[in-house]
């Protein structure tokens, strides 16, 4: 008989069908509905916005590819990276500030470490935060969406903005979020106002026509994190195909929520558990970071136990940054607050080892 | 509907392949024309030859003898001659001597009428489990006498029988499960005998329904005070330490056996050899084979004399399919790839499996995104990713302190690992470097 040539390797001789290509481009698919949506709502400047982000970040990869000799372009994050950039950008931004974004986060938090896989922080929120600081102006200019109305309404400030500097002016006493905004003659969609109705007449339960405009994505904002209803959608692509795990996720938005409640009417004088955490939940980066950017493996813990804690840290660095800090953004900041304390978190929280035994010391001593 | 009960840390669920064989009906294969017999067919000491080249031997008859406590007796399968003793290989990469046998062409095979054995004593059951060269059959081949010693002053408190077969594409258990379930059945009631436990369970995987069902008819009609467990389908449930946390909830501690938790655990297998050992005093010389995978032309369960080369099970059937990717000795998740097809059957072969390509078993590696899937899916709760870097910085004494032995290279980790990393590969290494 013919003998074939056949593979002698190590077992085990099956594997998952999943490689770190495939759960790159699962993420990217799972973004592409919030992305369209912005596209959208916010016109064809966002889609450039959107490309140069992504062409950008591929070319950087690329270049250092070229030098390193390597080739890392299949493996997908290059092109997630300049997408969550992108998608982190106010559709008017210029064009060199995405470039910029996608350079720092390609080369100086990626590369410069060792490429894939040693990141110590989120390449894509490094680069959006390094621009931040670096050209706040350009980065706080957003126009309203499409749906709203007001078309080319440009050097209108993001929702959350609006608020916080209301809420600075001390204009605002007493007032919910929903109220702040309401004060402000901030708009909302005819959509979102016959839904609070509808709430409010059929369930008797009160609900912002801002919030229902927040979580369809009708709100001013960043190009890709507008639409909560597209964001969670793409959350539930990642569940199914369990590219991501509920503990990072659940714990950030449960503290945030829980914290926001508690804690967030304070500020403009409302006292204890008067804080509008839904509103909040839904508006600037909350919903992508928590299901996108949080939940980066790279950066993020290993054990189960830890990515608790972790998600936990984020949504207190959120709550405390959004409503106590002085910028209106505060989930990158919170966020890359926590990529710093992984290394630590996975050093001390171990996973329980089986069969590990409890030594009892006191009973011990009572023994000897 | 019921949860059904499972191990709580870890596992993973990979396709099962079942339904490829599992409903062909165990075969005998004829007397090969050529039997290898290797010496060191279990774990521990190889067994010392008691006959030489040129002698003429019978079925039954021992041809190896047990070296030391940990090590277990070899017996002829047939009538013949032996033609040689020398070194091969085993799928394992074991190297060991062997008898070459040429078995009588005209009457083979030896007769075991069945007698009675009620009146024996435990002790005496013991010794002819030890004299009839059992060992365990699932793949650890773990000598089954040593097992059964129960030391003085310790009680057994359950006697665990292990139907679970989880590893993909395997059915020799579930057959032997169904087409000889008194004989296995009996089989535990003289382990039940030698070893005094305060219950009987069988924990068989919910894939195998009509395993399940066949037990619990069987039992009843006995009257055996057995019980069958369904258990939830996980990988790697067949290791003893995940059986016992899912059937009697107990955890093993690191480096201890089920004795340490007051219990003793038995493949079915080896259930049915000891019934065969003890009533019909027939030596450990046969077992049943999963022959499987999709190169593989016809699927089968086998009946083989142990030493049968692995060619005559795939000419048996059918041969092959198209060219394999990969032959396996074992099941898919623990099992050893292997290239020559003249390597022997042995106590611990419970399957040859012929793989087609599996596109993202051989994809390239790349480096490791800390995604923590090979910490979910570890069923010890050690952290694979931590330890594979230690080792390939040769760490050796840092990744022992991280519990590195604690690994049973079940290989959920690298089933589970998007990078394609070779973590098994690693902590096997690991740990015969680390030893040192």
């Amino acid at each position: 008989m013919d003998v074939p040539k056949t593979i002698v390797s190590s077992s085990p001789h099956l594997h998952a069908r999943s490689s770190t290509a495939s759960i790159m481009w699962d993420v990217s698919i799972a973004l592409a509905p919030a992305a369209l949506w912005g596209v959208y709502v916010f016109g064809l400047r966002a889609l450039a916005v959107l490309l140069v982000s992504i062409a950008s970040s591929v070319l950087v990869e690329y270049l250092l590819n070229r030098f390193s000799k390597e080739s890392t372009l299949a493996d997908g994050s290059a092109f997630l990276t300049g997408l969550l950039i992108g998608m982190n950008m106010p559709p008017d931004a210029a064009f060199a500030v995405p470039v910029i974004a996608s350079a720092f986060a390609m080369f100086v938090v990626k590369w410069t470490f060792g490429g894939l896989g040693a990141n110590w922080i989120n390449p894509a929120l490094a680069g959006r935060v390094f621009v931040f600081f670096s050209f706040t102006g350009l980065m706080n200019t957003y126009r309203l969406p499409r749906t709203l109305g007001s078309v080319d309404a440009l050097g209108s400030a993001s929702m959350l903005t609006e608020m916080k500097l209301a809420i600075g002016e001390g204009t605002v006493e007493q007032l919910s979020s929903a109220g702040i905004l309401a004060s402000l003659d901030y708009p909302f969609t005819s959509f979102a106002g016959s839904v609070s109705s509808w709430f409010q007449e059929v369930l008797g339960i009160t609900l912002s026509p801002y919030t229902v405009d927040a979580f369809f994505g009708n709100i001013s904002g960043c190009i890709g994190e507008v639409s909560a209803f597209l964001l969670l959608a793409g959350a539930a692509y990642l569940f199914i195909r369990k590219v991501i795990t509920w503990q990072i996720p659940v714990t950030f938005l449960a503290t945030f929520s829980l914290l926001a409640w508690i804690f967030g009417g304070v500020r403009n004088g409302l006292g204890l558990f008067q804080g509008d955490f839904v509103l909040q939940l839904f508006s600037g980066g909350m919903i992508l970071g928590a299901f996108f950017m949080a939940t980066d493996m790279v950066t993020s813990p290993t054990t189960s136990k830890g990515m608790l804690i972790f998600g936990a840290g984020i949504g207190f660095f959120a709550f405390l940054l959004r409503y106590f800090g002085s910028l209106p953004e505060s989930v990158s900041l919170a966020i890359i607050v926590m990529n710093i304390f992984v290394p630590t978190i996975d050093r001390y929280i171990l996973p329980k080892r089986f069969g590990e035994v409890i030594v009892e010391p006191k009973k011990k001593e009572a023994k000897a | 509907m019921e949860r059904l009960p499972t191990f709580s840390k870890g596992g993973v669920h990979p396709d099962d392949k079942k339904a490829l064989s599992n409903n062909q009906a165990i075969q005998r294969l004829p007397v090969p024309s050529e039997l290898v017999l290797p010496l060191s067919q279990h774990l521990g000491a190889p067994a010392s030859p008691l006959k030489q080249k040129g002698d003429m031997v019978v079925a039954g008859e021992k041809i190896g003898k047990a070296s030391s406590f940990i090590s277990a007796d070899v017996h002829c399968p047939v009538n013949g001659t032996i033609t040689d003793l020398r070194k091969v290989v085993l799928a394992n990469s074991v190297v060991t001597d062997a008898f070459v046998i040429t078995p009588d062409a005209s009457n083979p095979l030896g007769e075991w009428p069945e007698q009675p054995y009620d009146a024996l004593s435990p002790e005496e059951l013991l010794a002819i489990v030890k004299d009839m060269g059992v060992v365990g059959t699932g793949g650890a081949t773990f000598p089954t006498h040593v097992k059964l010693s129960v030391p003085k002053g310790r009680t057994v408190d359950a006697l665990v029988v292990n139907g679970v077969e989880c590893e993909p594409y395997l059915t020799a258990d579930h057959r032997l499960m169904l087409e000889e379930t008194e004989r296995v059945l009996r089989g535990i009631m003289i382990v039940a005998k030698i070893t005094g436990p305060k219950r009987i369970i069988i924990g068989v995987e919910n894939n195998k329904k009509d395993a399940i069902a066949m037990l619990r008819q069987e039992i009843a009609r006995l009257g055996f005070p057995i019980t069958v467990m369904a258990l939830r389908v996980k990988y790697p449930q067949g290791d003893e330490k995940q059986l016992l946390k899912a059937t009697i909830k107990r955890e093993i501690p690191s480096g201890k056996l089920p004795l340490d938790v007051g219990a003793v655990v038995l493949n079915v297998g080896t259930s049915f050899a000891i019934y065969e050992a003890v009533a019909m005093r027939k030596p450990l010389i046969d077992r049943v084979v999963t022959i499987s995978g999709e190169a593989m032309k016809e699927k089968k369960n086998l009946r083989v004399l142990l030493g049968s080369k692995v060619a005559d099970l795939i000419a048996f059937a059918g041969g092959l399919d198209h060219e394999p990717d990969k032959f396996i000795s074992g099941g898919p998740m623990m099992g050893f790839a292997f290239h020559d097809d003249q390597i022997p059957v042995i106590k611990g072969t419970s399957g040859i499996l012929a793989l087609d390509k599996e596109p993202s078993a051989k994809a390239p590696t790349t480096p490791c995104i800390s995604c923590g899937r090979c910490v979910a899916a570890c069923p010890m709760g050690l952290q694979p990713t931590k330890l594979y870097r230690l080792i390939e910085h040769r760490d050796y004494e840092r990744a022992m302190a991280m519990n590195l032995m604690d690994c049973k290279e079940c290989g959920c980790c690298s089933y589970s690992c998007p990078a394609h990393l070779p973590l098994v590969h690693g902590m096997k290494l690991g740990k015969r470097l680390g030893r040192k």
